[in-house]
């Protein structure tokens, strides 16, 4: 249940960008996560209005892409689905792999709404 | 170029990134969600990099034997390396209290109801406590397979016990925990004659499948088994990391700068 800090931390990111902008008000926050991440999506929804309640990000939307959880074999090159318990090359069966997509916990970009430009 | 800073938004590109559309600005970030958090970690690692300690945070579950192993080690070590602690608890002092009484200084962070450390939590208590001197500081985090596996707070290494009384498939069920571990260790292993549904080998065997080339090493603190792999992995641990400053280097847990060098 640390989705709360998280999203707090998310809020305190999305307040300064707001600031140096000076923005008067955000309209959406816009998320990349994957299945390693160690963020559930929807915790992270549940927690957003209250972890942005009185901020200048309070009423915008929380929108998440989930990235797809890949490996990339070390030693038979292929590039191949995996699940967060089982990480081992889809092709060859080797555990030398690297996550290359399901990993991530992104801040991907925010729309902020400005006064007359 | 990294993803948690932001400095892939150069003043070069800067106003691409900005599409304003009726009032609207979208503003493209790519920074990591934990970017204050991680930074707060570099600098915590810098600090222990300065004063040439390794720092190693323990994780696992509760009562896996995290402060009974750092009593063995500090025994078993205490003429070798000067040893610091900081123990993260929810509430008491206890653990620190165990620790002291072995004659090595211990910093007890209580977190009220957080389940796990952060980087800043490790910073205020680095306030508390003097890194002079020392060769090696654990970090006991909270009792808890799942939080603490996402905050770095500045460590060198991870390192995940699971206790052969909790069951052999716990890497399967907590993937992202046993992922981040450099070490995993099976503790308590002096019961595994009176247990008979955990087969270390099935553990490892899980461990392998989140792509871990960790070390599984199996050890009782209480009965003194398997003490000799672990203490030469630490000491391993500390010639490399002495090696890495001398050339000006450090060290991150290794499946984060995996991350960090792919999403860049």
């Amino acid at each position: 249940m640390h989705e709360l800090s998280v999203c707090q931390a998310l809020i305190a990111q999305v307040e300064q960008i707001a600031a140096q902008h000076a923005a008067q008000g955000v309209k959406s926050v816009h998320l990349r996560l994957g299945p390693l991440s160690g963020v559930e999506p929807q915790l992270l929804q549940d927690a957003y209005p209250m972890a942005c309640a009185g901020s200048v990000a309070a009423g915008s939307v929380l929108l998440i892409d989930l990235a797809p959880l890949k490996v990339k074999c070390q030693t038979c090159g292929a590039e191949t689905q995996a699940s967060p318990n089982r990480l081992l090359c889809g092709q060859c069966g080797d555990y030398h792999t690297q996550v290359v997509s399901g990993d991530e916990m992104l801040l991907m970009s925010v729309e902020l709404i400005q006064g007359a430009a | 170029m990294c993803n948690t800073c932001g400095c892939n938004i150069t003043p070069g590109n800067r106003t691409h990134a900005y599409k304003p559309v009726n009032g609207v600005t979208a503003v493209s970030v790519l920074q990591n969600l934990l970017a204050k958090n991680d930074d707060q970690a570099a600098h915590n690692r810098r600090h222990f990099d300065q004063h040439q300690v390794l720092a190693i945070n323990f994780m696992s579950s509760p009562g896996s034997g995290k402060t009974a192993l750092l009593e063995a080690s500090i025994d078993a070590l205490k003429n070798e390396f000067r040893i610091g602690v900081i123990e993260g608890d929810l509430e008491t002092e206890n653990d620190a209290e165990r620790i002291r009484a072995k004659g090595v200084p211990a910093h007890q962070i209580t977190t009220g109801s957080a389940c796990h450390l952060d980087a800043h939590m490790v910073h205020d208590a680095l306030h508390h406590f003097p890194l002079a001197g020392l060769d090696i500081l654990f970090i006991e985090n909270v009792g808890n397979l799942v939080c603490p596996a996402s905050f770095d707070l500045g460590q060198h290494r991870n390192v995940t016990l699971l206790s052969v009384t909790e069951g052999d498939d716990k890497p399967a069920k907590y993937p992202v925990m046993f992922r981040a571990a450099d070490a995993v260790l099976l503790t308590k292993s002096d019961l595994l004659q009176v247990l008979d549904d955990f087969d270390p080998e099935r553990a490892e065997s899980y461990v392998r499948k989140l792509a871990s080339t960790a070390p599984v090493l199996q050890l009782s603190a209480r009965k003194g088994l398997g003490m000799e792999a672990w203490l030469h992995w630490l000491r391993n641990e500390l010639a490399q990391q002495r090696a890495r400053l001398a050339g000006g280097a450090t060290a991150r847990p290794k499946v984060q700068p995996e991350g960090v060098a792919l999403h860049a």
